[in-house]
């Protein structure tokens, strides 16, 4: 068993957009009993001596806390590298500047898409604007600005002009990644997932894009694991090189593993030392033993490791299976009907269910192109 | 949370290395990227936003007198004195790699 090098802190998953493919967890109500700063604090010093040298502090929208320049000053005092996934709603220039002077490293901003209209719809909230300007403010303050936009059906198509958005943002990173399927993107597959035709053109796209930009920008593209032959690494293998501590402590290998039935483990109950040790949560699918076939004897089983627990489990109903994206997998029928009907012309307008800004809350109407949407109070 | 940040496979940017650096070149850590030691592994460690480098001995060396000050021929010189051997274009190689990765910057002479 290796340490793990990335601790993921979901700090909350309390957020003022409603973007249909969040990889949150669909009963968001049992995340909400929130860990208190001092908690966080003993979770860092935790995850230090286990060996992590990264955090992500991500969401919901970590800017919701109001101790996050505590947390984040915290983390820098231990060393990590400090990494914000944000929407950039609440990004203001001085809550960036406290955060710059408590050593945060780097600034990831989410954008929907590259132009007000459909980037704010698919939000669900009017915020293009402001995380345009918040990605000024990154900029200014000496950051480097990774620009992360998630690709789905309703938004591929403009990938040409999200890269120019990128170039003319001057982001130093753009992350294009195609969604994968959990949480609340999971309950909105059908209508997020692109066709083949989309996706092809987008990457001549990003090829080009990444020939042209090579002296400027890096362009990370996630390719969308349901049209690839072969499942991916997911984590890199379960519980062996990252580890993700939820909103009210729960102790999870991947941030999507939520729903798998397997028993709690939490920062409340027990040393982080001893769950990535010891719980069954992070020894389930440790290594290679816990493979079914044809992962046991296939030749790829250290090279994708079986592809996604989550994945399998939410296909399948078992996450000890093969990863059905798997084109040797028993279940791989499951990825390629779903498959088929993006491509068929039965698949255009499906709705999508926005994910509610909080547990309990339903998320604010849906604007729709020329009507003005209701404002959220701004973090 | 934006699931861009789930683990997946990445494609990322590869510069094919160009001219290389020279010797009169000046190479610094770019500004996103930090080189710290890590007490679990006791090694020199390597530190971006998505990506964790575990260092060799000789790694670590170079990497920590990439201040913007020394010359490549100076890290060359100064690497010298701390062990037998020390081929100029291996130095330079790795410095090139490193480069078209974007973690290390050069300025000129």
């Amino acid at each position: 068993m290796d340490s793990p090098f990335g601790l993921l802190a979901e700090l909350t998953y309390r957020c003022p957009l409603a973007c249909p493919y969040c990889s949150n967890p669909l009963n968001m109500a049992g995340y909400q009993d929130e860990l208190a700063t001092d908690e966080w604090r003993r979770v860092l010093v935790e995850a230090s001596d286990l060996g992590v040298l990264q955090c992500h502090l991500s969401g919901g929208e970590p800017l919701l806390r109001r101790d996050l320049v505590e947390i984040v000053a915290d983390a820098h005092d231990l060393g990590l590298y400090t990494n914000l996934i944000t929407s950039a709603l609440g990004l203001s220039r001085p809550r960036a500047e406290q955060l710059r002077a408590a050593g945060l490293d780097h600034v990831q901003i989410s954008i929907q898409a590259d132009e007000p209209t459909v980037s704010d719809r698919i939000a669900g909230i009017p915020s293009f604007q402001r995380k345009i300007e918040a990605m000024g403010v990154v900029k200014e303050l000496g950051w480097p600005l990774t620009m992360n936009v998630v690709l789905h059906r309703h938004n591929i198509d403009r990938v040409a002009d999200v890269l120019a958005l990128a170039e003319e943002v001057g982001a130093d990173r753009v992350e294009l990644a195609n969604t994968q399927y959990y949480g609340w993107a999971w309950r909105n597959r059908d209508a997020l997932l692109p066709s083949r035709a989309q996706l092809e053109a987008a990457e001549v796209v990003v090829r080009a894009a990444r020939e042209r930009l090579r002296e400027r920008m890096d362009v990370i593209y996630v390719i969308p694991d349901y049209y690839s032959r072969y499942p991916k690494p997911c984590m890199g293998g379960w519980a062996s090189r990252q580890l993700t501590v939820t909103p009210n402590g729960d102790v999870l290998p991947c941030p999507a593993a939520q729903p798998l039935p397997l028993p709690r483990a939490s920062v409340r109950e027990d040393p982080l030392e001893r769950i990535w040790a010891e719980a069954p949560v992070m020894t389930a699918f440790r290594g290679t033993d816990w493979m079914p076939e044809p992962c046991r004897s296939c030749y790829r089983r250290e090279l994708d490791f079986g592809g996604c627990r989550c994945q399998a489990f939410l296909l399948t109903g078992d996450a000890a299976r093969t990863d059905p994206v798997c084109c040797l997998s028993p279940d791989h029928d499951l990825v390629a009907r779903a498959v088929e009907a993006a491509n068929s012309d039965s698949s255009e307008d499906l709705p999508l269910v926005p994910r509610p800004h909080r547990a309990g809350l339903p998320p604010v109407t849906r604007p729709r192109p020329g009507r003005p949407g209701r404002r959220s109070s701004p973090c | 949370m934006d699931p861009t940040h789930t683990a997946a496979t990445r494609t990322a940017t590869r510069t094919p290395p160009g001219a290389g650096v020279s010797g009169s070149d000046r190479p610094r850590l770019a500004r996103h990227v930090r080189l710290t030691f890590c007490r679990t592994r006791q090694r020199k460690i390597l530190l971006h936003p998505e990506t964790v480098v575990v260092l060799n001995a000789s790694g670590a060396d170079i990497l920590e007198l990439c201040d913007g000050r020394h010359t490549v021929t100076e890290i060359v010189t100064e690497l010298g004195a701390r062990y037998q051997n020390v081929p100029e274009d291996e130095v330079r190689q790795f410095l090139t790699r490193l480069v078209a990765r974007r973690w290390v910057e050069v300025t000129d002479g």
